[in-house]
């Protein structure tokens, strides 16, 4: 029971950018269409599940006075990896995400989780507590990833929606803020709501 | 020349915050008052500096050299967070005064994605020592920019009547994307 609630806790109630207000260099930056907030999403949920499963593990062996440096060393590991696995075989995503693959380092989701969560935890509940971030996170970039699309495009993952004349600007900066205080403002409602 | 495009391309044209979105979490959390959005501005023109500087020296002079460009992201980001704390002790030593007006937001910085995004881009550039460092400090005055226009608008916002579900957070979003869409004026100036 306490692990289902681990997992769902991240999705909506606590779910990292919506309610939280954490990554949201990411969130903002890549997000012009719905495959590549998923893209990054998945990539951080790959560094995420993996930093609390090896800081989980090494929970007891490190002194307390050094932990956030080592902690930074295993998530920038992870990061390393993920960011060469994917310019060997996804190179088309790894360029429309560009500076932001080795940026998932500072993402503060990554280093929170590790510090609040996995520090404290066995190794199951790390991964399961970082599998349900890690997905908050990816869902929450791609809603933004597709609303900016379908606005300034007309296409959710690719697929044309709508044709004519469409507001560029949501693709552009400035949709990128817009659209998300809108999200959040409707993620608050809802959460007061249930 | 060459450095004036940078300086302006950086500051207006392409601002680290508006329109790269690099340190978007400073620029939201502490920019609910004019002063500390100063003083944030200030600490992260100092750490930006000297973080670019550093970091070009160890890819030039350590990681090309033994063929260790792969390990990019873990020593620019260990370099970065041993620097502030560097940073941290030697001012508190040197200058109090100093110290006090930016200490607190100096441990917030290691986590500020601008001064890694800035390290990385320098290198991704090919840019030459010198116009790394134009280039850091033209970025760090772009956020301060950015961070205390949007300070000094949300200390208006706060006077005013704003509907209750987007108070906070979201409005000041809606305005970042405003002011943004200001910035894209200077789209195309050099």
């Amino acid at each position: 029971m306490s692990q289902i609630k681990n997992f769902t806790k991240g999705l909506i109630k606590e779910n990292p950018v919506f309610v939280l207000l954490l990554g949201l260099c990411p969130t903002l930056g890549v997000t012009t269409s719905a495959i590549n907030g998923l893209g990054m999403g998945l990539a951080t949920t790959f560094v995420l599940v993996m930093s609390n499963l090896v800081v989980s593990l090494v929970r007891d062996f490190i002194p307390d006075k050094v932990r956030i440096p080592s902690f930074i060393v295993i998530i920038a590991s992870f990061v390393t990896i993920v960011e060469l696995v994917m310019q060997a075989y996804l190179p088309a995503l790894f360029d429309s995400l560009g500076l932001f693959i080795p940026l998932i380092v500072v993402n503060c989701i990554v280093l929170g989780r590790a510090e609040a969560f996995a520090s404290k935890n066995n190794p199951l509940s790390s991964i399961i507590d970082g599998l349900g971030m890690g997905f908050g996170f990816a869902f929450a970039l791609t809603l933004l990833g597709g609303v900016r699309e379908l606005l300034g495009s007309g296409a959710i993952f690719g697929l044309k929606l709508m044709q004519g004349d469409l507001m560029l600007v949501f693709i552009l900066a400035p949709g990128a803020f817009i659209v998300l205080g809108y999200l959040i403002a409707l993620i608050n409602k809802l959460n007061k709501a249930s | 020349m060459e450095y004036f495009v940078i300086i302006i391309g950086s500051i207006f044209v392409s601002n680290i915050v508006l329109a790269q979105f690099l340190g978007i979490c400073p620029f939201v959390g502490v920019s609910g008052k004019l002063s500390t959005s100063v003083g944030m501005g200030g600490a992260v023109l100092f750490v930006l500096t000297l973080a670019t500087l550093v970091t070009w020296i160890i890819q030039y002079y350590v990681l090309n050299p033994f063929g260790l460009a792969f390990m990019q992201t873990i020593v620019f980001i260990l370099v970065i967070a041993s620097l502030v704390q560097m940073v941290e002790i030697i001012l508190k030593k040197v200058s109090p005064s100093l110290y006090s007006a930016l200490g607190v937001f100096l441990p917030l910085i290691t986590t500020n994605c601008a001064v890694l995004g800035v390290a990385i881009l320098t290198i991704q550039k090919d840019f030459n020592l010198l116009e790394g460092v134009v280039f850091a400090i033209a970025n760090a005055i772009g956020f301060t920019l950015a961070i205390v226009l949007f300070a000094g608008i949300r200390e208006h916002l706060d006077l005013m009547e704003v509907p209750k579900g987007m108070r906070g957070v979201p409005i000041a979003l809606v305005v970042a994307g405003i002011l943004a869409l200001a910035f894209m004026g200077f789209t195309g100036l050099v």
